[in-house]
């Protein structure tokens, strides 16, 4: 039995499995309207996350299957004390795979290890979100065709930025790859991404605080959310917020085929005025959030 | 200067960061022994300017290796009729569980009840050991 608790425990060749089936879903959603027909899916949450609840439940809805669990840890027996060992051992008996979302992390790993049903980690803390990074990789696989001969950036916090650390994990698998890290000096990536990940790899990158100067350079640009409370004081945030703020004046520097990912929820660092861009493809990446989550469900129960 | 006589049957655990023998001492439970033991804290050392060292008279019946997880300098010499028999030059083992502690107080490893602390080495070279739920690096004191 597979489970998946980190974006790396799929090899390049299962994810291009999971990444295939998602696309002849998009083509043909009603082929597969009935395959988890009598299969129950678990939404395990110990913390709200409305998104990525909603999108796991109307993946299995979507397949014919039924849902149940719970979306925080208050309406679980977790406020009574359970360890996530004995509530994974109880819920292994009422659904066929779960989907779990815990505060700290490593909990989904704990839960693999006593589960008699597949796991999907939903998010751990500041950790892994794996099912993000399917997102990602579909959205782009599918929008620009490719995972490979791709120049990335990936602009704001990348330091405490869970969702970048795993789409960098996921990519330098992949051929020809380079990334513009966009980001304050305070919000660089963490020293073990580029050590042990871009540096251990011989992945290329460059490392820059201007957003306007490396746009042509780029087919991607994942953005993410500068938040207030990262920075050390006030001063420095309000000197530059606005340099990871993307506007239209900023994409007229943009390649006429560049992408705009985003995780969302965006707060300020996307103007909304960049919406109505068709190459603004955020709101489709959350789409796609929903068939690889299909497509992920149907492979670990085995009935693709 | 401080004189501690040679060993004639034993185990010298040596440049130990300053400070640190304590921790090894504990570790090795050296206080459930019943031959000597002397802690030599602060000695200088051309090498690290000061460091701890550890003598043990007999033999002690414990994976070495371990040592290298705490602290990555620890040298060993095993000590027979009163000559270094052996250098042991420490491994560092692939996987270490229950040895050191994660502290990062966001892993799982905080709550979850009998939960063993597993951490794997990431990076040989610079003695890197991750903790297999939060992936956070153990930080040597």
């Amino acid at each position: 039995m597979k489970h998946l608790i980190s974006p790396l425990d799929l090899t390049v060749s299962e994810l291009k499995g999971i990444l295939d089936l998602a696309g002849e879903i998009i083509q043909d959603p009603k082929k597969y309207a009935n395959v988890c027909q009598g299969k129950k899916l678990a939404t395990l949450f110990y913390e709200p996350s409305t998104r990525t609840r909603l999108s796991f439940e109307a993946a299995m809805l979507n397949l014919g299957g039924s849902i149940l669990g719970f979306s925080s840890a208050d309406s679980s027996s977790a406020s009574k004390g359970e360890s996530v060992a004995d509530t994974i051992r109880v819920i292994s008996s009422y659904a066929d795979i779960c989907a779990m979302r815990h505060p700290k992390e490593g909990a989904p790993l704990v839960a693999s290890s006593y589960s008699s049903i597949p796991v999907i980690n939903a998010g751990d803390g500041g950790h892994n979100h794996p099912t993000q990074t399917l997102t990602d990789l579909l959205t782009i696989k599918n929008l620009k065709g490719r995972l490979d001969n791709l120049t990335i950036g990936f602009c704001g916090d990348l330091k405490f930025g869970r969702t970048v650390h795993s789409l960098i994990n996921a990519l330098v698998r992949y051929e020809n790859i380079k990334f513009v890290l966009i980001s304050p000096e305070e919000l660089k990536i963490p020293a073990y991404l580029r050590e042990e990940v871009l540096d251990a790899n011989k992945i290329p990158y460059e490392e820059t605080k201007l957003l306007e100067q490396v746009m042509p350079n780029l087919d991607l640009l994942y953005m993410t959310r500068v938040q207030r409370e990262r920075f050390f004081n006030e001063e420095d945030y309000i000197r530059l917020k606005d340099s990871f703020i993307l506007d239209a004046k900023k994409m007229e520097f943009a390649k006429k085929d560049m992408l705009v990912l985003h995780p969302l929820p965006r707060v300020n660092e996307i103007a909304t005025e960049v919406d109505s861009d068709p190459r603004a493809v955020y709101f489709k990446q959350a789409e796609y959030g929903v068939y690889v989550r299909m497509a992920l469900i149907m492979k670990l129960l085995e009935v693709a | 200067m401080l004189n501690i006589g040679g060993l004639n049957q034993g185990i010298v655990i040596d440049h130990i960061e300053a400070g640190g023998a304590m921790n090894i001492y504990s570790y090795l439970n050296l206080e459930k022994l019943d031959c000597s033991v002397a802690i030599i804290k602060n000695a200088k050392s051309n090498k690290m300017g000061k460091k701890d060292i550890i003598k043990i008279e007999g033999t002690l019946d414990i994976d070495l290796d371990i040592l290298g997880v705490l602290d990555r300098n620890i040298t060993v010499n095993i000590i027979d009729d009163g000559m270094i028999k052996e250098k042991r030059n420490l491994k560092l083992p692939e996987k270490v569980t229950n040895i050191i502690k994660c502290k990062n107080p966001r892993c799982i490893t905080s709550i979850e009840r009998d939960l063993p602390h597993s951490f794997r080495l990431t990076d040989r070279e610079k003695g890197v050991y991750r903790c297999i739920y939060c992936e956070q690096a153990f930080k040597r004191v």
